[in-house]
Parts: C-alpha cells; sequence; structure tokens
C-alpha cells in the first residue's frame, strides 16, 4: 500500500469480511433473478476483495478520477460479482441491489461501460478487455500517469486468439503498468476449459510470451494479498498476470459439492439455504 | 475429388498476345489522365492536424506504409504505435487510448478492419462511441490480389454498426478535406483510402469543391440523367459525364463521400426533379451499399424515379489487372459510358 487514498486505509474492516460481504451481496442479487452467474462471483470474491480493498487506488465517490486505478472487467456475466464489490466500496448505492437485472437496472446481467459507475468497459464478447487494457496502459504511459491497468479475465478467455495479440503487445510495449488476473476455475459454457482448449502449461506460457508470471490458489487470501504486492513491484519493465486456480461456488459448501457447471443451478428454495450456510461462516 | 468450384485451377493457359495488362503493384492509378496527382494526402493531412492537436496518435497493423501513415511515423515517431500483425489488439488498443482521451488513427487494409476485427470495432469502439478513426486503404475493387485483399463489402459491413460514421472519399481533395473533420466528429469514423499519388479530381470538374462531412455536393448539373456516386466511382461518374456530353448526353453527378449518415435530404431532393434517369455507382457490392442505402430513401419518401445500379457483383471477384477487373465488373469509364446509354 503506498497512497493514503487506497479504501483499505479507510476501514478496520478486514479482507475476509469483505470477501465475505461480497459473497453475500452476490447471492442476494442471485435471489432477486432467481439465477445469475454466483459459481463464478463466490470463487472470484476473495480475489475482488483484495483488488478493492488492498490493491487499488480510487476515489468512490468519484469512479472517474484521473488518478485511479482503471479494473476493466473482461468477462461480462462477472458482473453479479462486480456490482457486489463495487457496493462494497461505496462506488455503487447498495440500496440499488434489488433492482439487479430489471429493467431500467443501473446493474444489467452482463457488465456495460454506459450503465454502471465503476463499470470501465462493456464486457461479455470474451477476449476483448486485454487489448483494450494494453490501450490504456500506453494512454496512461503518454501522459506520466501512475496508475495501473488491472483486467480480469476468465480461463476461457485464453481460448480467444485475441488475448494472445494483446498479450505479445503488452510485452513488447514495456506495460509495466499492465496487470492481468485471470480467473482459473476450469470451467465454460461446456464443460472444463481444459477438456475444451487446453491452455497449459499457463504460467510457462505467460513467461514465454515476455510476462512476469504468478500462481496461486484465488481463495486464498493472504496468498492473493501477497501476489497483488508482488505484480505491483516487480522492477522490471514488463506486464504482470497473476492466475489465480479458484473453487466455483466458494463458501457454500452444499453448492461447492454439486456437479459444477458454468451456470449453477440454485433452486428457488435454495437461496436463503444459502444465505443461511454463509451467515454461519461470518468472519469477525 | 476436384470440387466443381476448383475445377478450373485443371484448365492449362498460355500466354496472351498482344498487349499485356500485368497484376503487378498492388495500387495502380486509378485515374484517367490528365489529373493531377497528390502525394499521401491522408498522411501529410494527419502531420498538419496533430501538429495543432496533441490528442491524435497513430496506430497501425504491419501496414504503415500502405496506409500513408508512415508519414505520420517519420514526423513524430513519438505518437506512433506499430501494433504488428494483428488487427484485433490494434482495434482494441485504439479503444483503450481512447478512453484515456487520445485520438487515435488506425489503420490497415479494409478486408482486415471489416472482417477480421469486426467485434473489436463493433464492441470496444462503436458500443461506446468512442473516437477512433479507422482508416482503410483497398477499398473495394482496387486491388488485383483477389477477394483475399479486395473488400467488396466493407460498407455494407460497417452500415449495419451503430454510431459509426463512414466515409468512402473519391480523390485527394476528399482525403486532405475530410481528415480535419474526421478529428471534429466526436465519434467513431471508419475511412476508405486511396494512397500514394492520389489524382485530384473533383476540383478539375468543380474547383470551389471542399469536402463536407455528411453532405452529398452537386459536382456537374445535367438534364438527362443523375448519377449519385461515390468514392472512387465519382472519378468514373465524372469521366462518364464528359463522354456522354460528345453524344448529347447531359449528366448530372451528386457525389455522397459520406455514405452514413446519408444525405438523404439532399439526394431525395436531386431524384424528385422529375425526367431524369438515376443511377447509382459505388466501388462495393451492390448488397447493401450506397445504391440499396438511396432506394430505400427515396421510396421511403415516396420518390420513385427510373432507377439503377452500377456496382459490383455479389461475388467473390477474380485476380488479375485492375484495368482488366475495371472492364470485367462494369465500373470502368467505358463500361459506366455503356451501361449509362443502354438505360436510357
Amino acid at each position: 500500500m503506498t497512497m493514503a487514498g487506497r479504501a483499505v486505509a479507510r476501514s478496520n474492516v478486514s479482507l475476509e469480511l469483505r470477501a465475505w460481504s461480497i459473497r453475500r451481496k452476490a447471492l442476494l442479487m442471485g435471489q432477486v433473478q432467481g439465477q445469475g452467474y454466483i459459481g463464478q462471483a463466490l470463487g472470484i470474491a476473495d480475489v475482488l476483495a483484495a483488488a478493492y480493498f488492498h490493491a487499488l487506488d480510487y476515489r468512490p465517490e468519484d469512479p472517474e478520477w484521473e488518478g485511479r486505478d482503471r479494473f476493466l472487467l473482461s468477462i461480462g456475466h462477472y458482473a453479479i460479482a462486480l456490482y457486489a464489490v463495487l457496493m462494497e466500496a461505496g462506488i455503487l448505492p447498495e440500496d440499488e441491489l434489488e433492482t439487479y437485472g430489471m429493467d431500467d437496472s443501473r446493474m444489467p446481467m452482463s457488465g456495460m461501460a454506459s450503465y454502471t459507475p465503476g463499470m470501465e468497459i462493456t464486457g461479455g464478447s470474451l477476449g476483448h478487455g486485454l487489448g483494450i487494457a494494453v490501450g490504456m496502459a500506453m494512454g496512461l504511459k503518454r501522459k506520466a500517469n501512475p496508475a495501473f491497468v488491472y483486467n480480469l479475465m476468465s480461463d476461457g478467455e485464453l481460448g480467444e486468439g485475441s488475448t494472445w495479440e494483446a498479450a505479445m503487445s503488452g510485452a513488447h510495449h514495456k506495460l509495466d503498468n499492465l496487470i492481468c488476473l485471470v480467473d482459473f476455475n476450469d470451467q465454460q459454457a461446456d464443460g472444463k476449459s481444459t477438456e475444451m482448449l487446453c491452455a497449459e502449461p499457463l504460467t510457462e506460457k505467460w513467461e514465454a510470451f515476455g510476462w512476469h508470471a504468478q500462481r496461486v490458489n484465488g481463495n486464498d487470501l493472504a496468498a492473493v494479498v501477497d501476489v497483488f504486492d508482488k505484480a505491483r513491484a516487480v522492477k522490471e519493465a514488463k506486464p504482470r498476470v497473476i492466475i489465480f486456480d479458484t473453487t466455483m461456488c466458494k463458501g457454500v459448501p452444499f453448492l461447492e459439492s454439486r456437479e459444477i457447471t458454468h451456470f449453477v443451478r440454485v433452486e428457488a428454495d435454495e437461496w436463503d439455504k444459502a444465505l443461511a450456510v454463509l451467515e454461519e461462516g461470518r468472519p469477525a | 475429388m476436384t470440387l466443381a468450384s476448383m475445377a478450373r485451377k485443371y484448365e492449362a493457359r498460355k500466354a496472351p498476345e498482344g498487349e499485356r495488362q500485368a497484376t503487378s503493384a498492388m495500387i495502380a492509378s486509378l485515374a484517367a489522365e490528365g489529373y493531377d496527382t497528390v502525394a499521401a494526402p491522408f498522411g501529410n493531412a494527419l502531420v498538419d492536424a496533430a501538429r495543432k492537436d496533441e490528442r491524435i496518435v497513430g496506430l497501425t497493423a504491419d501496414l504503415g506504409k500502405y496506409t500513408d501513415l508512415h508519414i505520420f511515423q517519420q514526423a513524430m515517431p513519438d505518437r506512433f504505435y506499430q501494433m504488428g500483425m494483428a488487427e484485433q489488439v490494434l482495434m482494441s488498443a485504439a479503444a483503450g487510448l481512447a478512453r484515456e482521451g487520445f485520438i487515435p488513427f488506425a489503420t490497415t487494409y479494409a478486408v482486415f478492419a471489416s472482417r477480421r476485427a469486426y467485434d473489436f470495432i463493433a464492441m470496444a469502439i462503436a458500443e461506446e462511441n468512442l473516437p477512433v478513426k479507422i482508416v482503410c486503404a483497398l477499398p473495394g475493387l482496387t486491388t488485383g490480389y483477389g477477394p483475399s485483399h479486395q473488400a467488396t463489402e466493407d460498407l455494407a459491413i460497417f452500415r449495419g454498426l451503430p454510431n459509426m460514421t463512414l466515409i468512402d472519399p473519391c480523390d485527394a481533395d476528399d482525403i486532405l478535406g475530410m481528415v480535419p473533420q474526421m478529428i471534429a466528429h466526436d465519434g467513431p469514423v471508419y475511412s476508405r483510402l486511396l494512397r500514394g499519388k492520389v489524382p485530384s479530381v473533383i476540383k478539375k470538374h468543380k474547383p470551389d469543391y471542399r469536402f463536407q462531412l455528411g453532405k452529398a455536393q452537386m459536382i456537374r448539373e445535367g438534364k438527362d440523367v443523375l448519377v449519385i456516386s461515390t468514392g472512387l466511382m465519382t472519378m468514373r461518374a465524372l469521366d462518364a459525364a464528359v463522354n456522354l456530353a460528345e453524344d448529347k448526353v447531359d449528366v448530372a453527378v451528386l457525389h455522397c463521400p459520406t455514405i452514413k449518415p446519408l444525405d438523404l435530404e439532399t439526394i431525395a431532393a436531386e431524384a424528385a426533379k422529375g425526367g431524369r434517369l438515376v443511377v447509382t455507382a459505388e466501388n462495393h457490392t451492390l448488397m447493401g451499399g450506397l445504391g440499396e442505402a438511396v432506394a430505400a430513401g427515396l421510396l421511403s419518401r415516396g420518390i420513385a424515379p427510373r432507377f439503377r445500379m452500377i456496382g459490383l457483383p455479389d461475388a467473390f471477384l477474380e485476380a488479375g489487372a485492375l484495368p482488366t477487373l475495371h472492364e470485367m465488373y462494369g465500373i470502368s469509364v467505358g463500361k459506366v459510358v455503356e451501361q449509362i446509354k443502354g438505360w436510357l
């Protein structure tokens, strides 16, 4: 942590509780719609907690503050998770939670820049975020703005050729202000991502593309915090990637143990049960 | 098994007798003789504009020399990004730079922008209405290299994309005029480009002509035929009009360099002046280009003149020498004259 502006400095709430609150908000939004990409949201909650309450610099009251670290959500369907953390961070008002996915909501099911404060880009057409992040990182350097650009993408997006065009480009242009976050939950629409189009060996692949690469359990908060710190502190003029191995539905054991799919089915009566289970595990 | 569509490749050929037309250079001299040329109008106009506006940056995907962006690169190397042969990140990165307050000019060939990078232009640039200016060489039938390089459907593709402004310039003066207006327009623009030594055509017919974004302009008046043309075909239409005048056929030429938004007000007003055969002319497939846009615009306004369209067929075009191909596909001056005479 280098700047007083970091949100964590304004609060004594633990990262564990932040992650827990993100999970809870995501479940509440899922309940509003009766569906949602809840498996991904529960899985990435720890990474988002560390990002927004440890790593990123931003001003909740001014989401377009020029000095902010940019956080790009390449995976549009993870919007439910980002809305949860944006509410937790005070960028989105919490009382809009029940509008999630409703007509005229600022929180559509797939994330779009023109709908939501704090949503930097329109995601959803996969394999776009990293290329846009490359351009933003170039732009920040042109302006001598020291902010970082973070791009959160999924393991499925590793199959898109555009991801690797952007990866080569980031290294070629020595974008040391670019940090790519890969959520590796080994799940995509048709099944396990390693069985669809296997991207392994992934750390070595990114390194071969000229990136500083780390891989860590994305549900181990202490480890997640540590890799964020290391990624920011790399001295070499190269972009950085962190691969987070995450568990879908983390934090709600009866969903975790369900046969996991890209779109986790939750029955109408199970939302309350999931929230109750989560409540039992509330950290201090 | 030989596919029926490929059977021709087993037919032996002989060298043609008499004068030979070679495919040779990618960029042929497009204009008829008698016109002056301007060297690299796009590159030079961009340098002029960039000297006044620090937000302008240039990016290309390994086609700087072939889109005249090398002029900008040489003049302002620190504002130029070579993105390599990677059109998807070319467009995404341009979007990112625009998000950070810059006005990026991204150049490649029209086929690569429209086909390979479409999703990136659609979602990263157009959907967010970012001021990225996409400038693409080899529009329509301006190379003899075959369908891999002939962007015969780019305007149809981009016409369907909300927020996009589309320009098909005719000549060097259009290109010199459009660059500052592209910058002044706060949104994405796709422009076709003629590069290298580009002829100056329209001013020879109408000395006070100046490109105006969004405006169709009468270049030449005439009482028998109204040609509504864009891009390279305005050159053809003007030369054809001079030829037809010798046969006492009086041809008006309305030049529409902005394809979207199309200046239907001017087009409708001219087409409503009764009695003239209305002919559209475009260096583009007849599917979804200027002709269909004009037809739809006129019919919706209750204007139904005698109407014909000149343009490329709904086909993958052949390889060969450009003059041969322009004859074959009906967009040479001679073929334009012939078609109009046939319709009168």
